[in-house]
């Protein structure tokens, strides 16, 4: 069970005040929103959607594109993480620019890009193009931060006597790569490749389904033809797309994710076997396949000796390198270029951002205080009944047994799949968009908790039970003597990663497109996107930096702050 | 001498690191010469700069000043000619036995089959053949370091360094691993010109060694060189082996100095702000306790040492500490008990207190603690405020632990106490005016 803290932890807050290096950070996002709506200007004024069909037939196909398109963002995320983490892990100066970009990258909620780069694609790339590069693009900035943070804490947390045999025994740097940095990074890749999928449905769904007034961005997939059976009230449709969601998702972890945890179980560091190692029927029968054997043996490890082999011979051939050189003077003009480029984007920024009138600045405030709410309700709502059951799963290992799979596979599904489905539901209701918003918050965000709190409720020592027990203490005494204090890091972890997913939520929950109507509720998401559709780009700039901006200070004054508590204060060592 | 006689030179090697305003010597100063056939270990306490030392002589590390030579030529990157043998083993935890021999190979461009042939020959010679396929987690300790010496021969260095090698296996694989070690070079079955040995052990560096290395502390430097003309295989139990045991006690728990000197001064004074051994203080107490059961409440270390079941470094700190606090006097390998000592020993739990706290007071880092504290607001002051200030005069991570034992021992002496959820350490009420309130 402790895989669950593992699997839905964010990328590690690291331990630093804020620093000028954020501002210039935060000047940088600006100054790319700031390019994407000046290229957004040229956006074309309709965009024609493509024709959906129901027919279950059709769902295969649905099916591979939306699996396509999360590939092709994977591949591009990896690449990305790799080269990143490598450069900020080995040269020191890129260290000190690349991390705190991260860190802010990863804490800006993503679906706010997505009015901007679809109606900046639009206005530069073919119609079919653009949508598909930008929902890749969009699934890319949601896979790779965490991916790169765990490359690049690997590659720094690798342990010194390994690093220093590597160097006497002089390892080569690919082989250094293929024998040390890759293996050592193996699990935690792959724990984080999982979490960047999972994360991904979330946000391909939306990209999928993204229509604002007279431009219909929406792409042929799973989540497109999801909403299309909602918007017409097709029951029978609507549970065909469900179910193939679910089987797409259950045949990815079984025929790819736990084989790959089942193999990677040789690349943990500690001396010791693990008592449960995970296990795969698939990477079971795949091991013991006399094909796969060949393969291996055949092609596998003489491609490995040749790769071996050919940078050996390069790296022989070639004299060590001699003391790293100061700053190269090229490095040193690119990044002064850099940094006027900058320095005249956040000018003309600026000037966009000041032919908002107040009105606007006032409709911002609202609305971020609005989306603020409804976050911290969402929030509440999922910590009133995860903390109970999750406890109750914790520490009953009976339950979690058979419940485990079953919340998987309920939790795996994304939110946004099934955010066309709670309109139907809700939408006449009184308040229905409301309710239909804070259900999506919701159902993308409680996973995260109830896992977190199941993981914390497993991880507290038998002993400390028994000892409370023989302390009599019990009922509320209980919670908060023992259980309270011992789930709060699992809870604050799981509430960071919660919170982020919340105010993604708002922009595609606030203003929506449904059954030929439009409706919107009061929020930051529904300012974003009726900027979008009215074509304000000053508005638009000013509402997506503001959001930015907030989740940002949120996740810095508040989430930071629980989370160095935590782990100083209640971490069960 | 021809400087180029000798296998390994180190003329005037310092280490210095820069930590804010401050320098700190890890290394001073050492010089250092290897030859061909020598097995030399240098042997200090820990923090003594043995390990830095290892580092640079092996290329891994570049000293700050000075010049290492390797048959005469100036040594830049690491040296292609030496091997290392890691206290922790450093095996890849995900390749095979004999896939971590090889890979040393194939990092030098041995061709496969050439390559697989020397590393089962090579794992047949340290006796774990039937093995090859095993992955180290499946191994006892004695096993990985036996893969480790493996690989670190298979590249047939001239040089081969050992850190600590022996050092976190159990006392019989280590003891049965020395011995193999040393049967391997005795007889010249391994191709290795040198064997250069770090450890913190005093008995197996006599057992082992041909010249002994003593180094000390603050700041790392050589205080003695000793030479261990005694035959192999050596005799644990004979009574030249015992003499150079005492001998290098000797050198190493030197002489209780003059009060002043052994003290040292306060931080911020001129001076060397005197280090505290990181010890338990129930460790000291039962060191007490042993010695006033010994006749004439003296003993010496090297028999303290396997009485109390300790190793040297962990007791050669306990008597620093005794020494410190007056509870002892060291001299020529003998630890005296002193009258004070004798009294704590015998006394109760709250007369040790008692006396410690008194002793402790002394302490020139206690006194300017004490001294800040009252004059501090409340009588308090926050732990990143005292560390930053014994920043000034120990590295980092040093100054944390320092302060991390000035302040366990002051509330054992309940002299302070401190605060962790305002991570605020105080004075205790009594100690404001230097009196001990009625209890």
């Amino acid at each position: 069970m402790p895989r669950f803290s593992r699997l839905f932890r964010p990328g590690q807050p690291l331990q630093r005040p804020m620093t000028w290096g954020d501002a210039v950070v935060v000047v940088a996002v600006a100054v790319l929103i700031y390019a994407g709506v000046r290229l957004a200007i040229g956006a074309p004024p309709a965009v024609a959607g493509p024709e959906i069909s129901l027919a279950p037939q059709a769902l295969p196909r649905y099916a591979a594109f939306s699996v396509g398109r999360m590939a092709a963002a994977y591949v591009l995320s990896l690449i990305f993480s790799l080269a990143y983490g490598y450069l900020a892990a080995s040269h020191r100066r890129a260290e000190q620019v690349l991390m705190p970009l991260l860190d802010v990258l990863q804490s800006v909620p993503i679906l706010s890009f997505l009015p901007v780069v679809l109606l900046s694609f639009s206005a530069i790339l073919p119609q079919g193009v653009a949508a598909e590069l930008a929902s890749i693009v969009l699934i890319f900035t949601s896979q790779a931060w965490n991916l790169t943070f765990a490359w690049y804490q690997s590659l720094t947390t690798i342990p010194r006597e390994l690093r220093e045999a590597s160097a006497t025994f002089r390892l080569n740097p690919w082989l250094r790569f293929r024998h040390l940095e890759l293996p050592f990074a193996a699990i935690s890749l792959i724990w984080n490749s999982m979490m960047s999928w999972a994360g991904g449905w979330f946000f391909l769904m939306a990209a999928e389904t993204f229509t604002v007034g007279e431009r219909d961005f929406r792409l042929p997939g799973l989540g497109t033809y999801l909403q299309e059976a909602a918007n017409r009230g097709n029951v029978q449709a609507i549970a065909w797309g469900v179910g193939t969601l679910i089987l797409v998702i259950v045949l990815l972890d079984q025929l790819v994710w736990r084989p790959l945890l089942a193999w990677s179980d040789r690349f943990k560091l500690e001396m010791v076997e693990s008592e449960n190692p995970p296990t795969s029927w698939f990477y079971d029968a795949l091991h013991n396949s006399r094909l796969v054997g060949w393969f291996t043996e055949a092609v596998l490890k003489p491609l490995g000796e040749g790769m071996d082999a050919l940078f050996l011979r390069r790296s022989l051939a070639q004299k060590p390198p001699a003391e790293e050189a100061g700053l190269s003077k090229a490095w040193i003009l690119a990044g002064g270029a850099l940094g006027l480029a900058l320095l005249y984007g956040a000018y003309r920024a600026a000037g966009m951002l000041l032919a908002v009138p107040l009105a606007g600045w006032v409709a911002i405030l609202v609305g971020v205080g609005a989306t603020f709410l409804r976050v911290t309700v969402a929030l509440a709502i999922a910590l009133a009944w995860t903390v109970p059951v999750g406890v109750a799963i914790g520490s009953n290992p009976r339950l979690a047994t058979w419940l485990q799979p079953i919340v998987q596979v309920v939790a795996s599904v994304p939110a946004t799949a099934l955010f066309p489905v709670f309109l139907l539901l809700v939408l006449r209701l009184p308040g229905g968009l409301d309710l239909a918003a804070l259900l999506l918050m919701l159902t993308g965000t409680q996973w995260y908790v109830l896992f977190n709190v199941i993981a914390g409720a497993s991880a507290i020592p038998q002993d400390l039970k028994y000892t409370t027990s023989l302390l009599q203490l019990r009922g509320w005494q209980r919670w908060r003597t023992l259980i309270l204090p011992a789930l709060f890091p699992y809870v604050v972890t799981g509430g960071i990663t919660a919170s982020g997913g919340a105010w993604n939520a708002s922009i595609v929950a606030e203003h929506v497109e449904f059954g030929g109507q439009v409706h919107a509720t009061l929020g930051i998401g529904a300012t974003i996107a009726q900027a979008t559709m009215q074509g304000d780009y000053p508005l638009l700039l000013a509402a997506t930096l503001s959001m930015v901006l907030t989740v940002v200070l949120v996740n810095r004054l508040l989430w930071r702050r629980l989370y160095r508590l935590a782990e100083e204060r209640y971490r069960m060592e | 001498m021809a400087a180029n006689r000798h296998l390994l030179e180190l003329q005037h090697v310092s280490q210095v690191y820069r930590s804010g305003p401050r320098l700190f010597t890890a290394v001073e100063d050492v010089n250092l010469t290897l030859d061909e056939g020598e097995f030399v270990t240098l042997l200090g306490p820990s923090g003594c700069g043995k390990s830095t030392l290892l580092r640079i002589i092996t290329g891994l590390q570049r000293p700050s000043e000075g010049r290492v030579l390797y048959r005469g030529e100036p040594l830049s990157g690491v040296n292609p000619h030496a091997a290392i043998v890691f206290q922790t083993f450093a095996l890849f935890p995900w390749l095979t036995v004999l896939e971590n021999v090889e890979i040393a190979l194939k990092a030098r461009g041995v061709p496969p089959n050439l390559r697989t042939a020397r590393a089962l020959d090579l794992l047949d010679r340290v006796g774990l053949d039937g093995f090859e396929s095993a992955y180290p987690r499946e191994l006892s300790g004695g096993m990985r370091q036996k893969v480790g010496f493996a690989r670190a021969m298979a590249v047939e260095p001239e040089l081969l360094c050992l850190d600590e090698p022996f050092s976190a296996l159990d006392v019989l694989s280590a003891e049965a691993l020395r011995g193999e070690l040393l049967e391997l070079w005795t007889e010249g079955r391994i191709p290795t010109q040198a064997i250069l040995m770090v450890t913190h052990n005093i008995e197996e560096a006599v057992y082992m060694a041909d010249r002994i290395v003593v180094m000390d502390k603050e700041p790392g430097r050589i205080i003695a060189e000793l030479r261990v003309g005694l035959p192999h295989p050596r005799q644990r139990k004979s009574s030249q082996f015992l003499d150079m045991v005492d001998r290098v006690y000797a050198t190493l728990a030197g002489q209780t100095q003059p009060e002043p000197l052994e003290l040292g001064v306060a931080p911020g004074e001129p001076g060397q702000t005197r280090a505290l051994p990181h010890i338990a203080i129930g460790d000291l107490a039962g060191l007490l306790e042993h010695l006033a059961e010994m006749p004439g409440n003296r003993a010496d270390l090297y028999r303290l040492a396997e009485a109390l079941k300790v190793d040297s470094d962990h007791l050669l700190r306990l008597t620093e500490v005794a020494e410190l606090l007056g509870f002892a006097t060291v001299a020529e390998g003998d630890i005296t008990l002193t009258p004070l000592g004798e009294t704590f020993a015998e006394a109760s739990i709250l007369a040790r207190k008692e006396i410690f706290a008194t002793r402790i007071r002394r302490l020139p880092v206690f006194r300017w603690l004490i001294n800040l504290l009252r004059a501090a607001s409340q009588h308090r002051l926050e732990w990143e405020v005292v560390r930053a200030s014994l920043e000034l005069e120990f590295p980092p991570e040093e100054a944390e632990r320092q302060l991390e034992t000035i302040v366990q021992w002051g509330r054992y002496a309940e002299i302070l106490s401190y605060d962790d959820s305002s991570e605020m350490i105080y004075l205790e009420p009594h100690a404001v005016s230097g009196v001990k309130a009625p209890a």
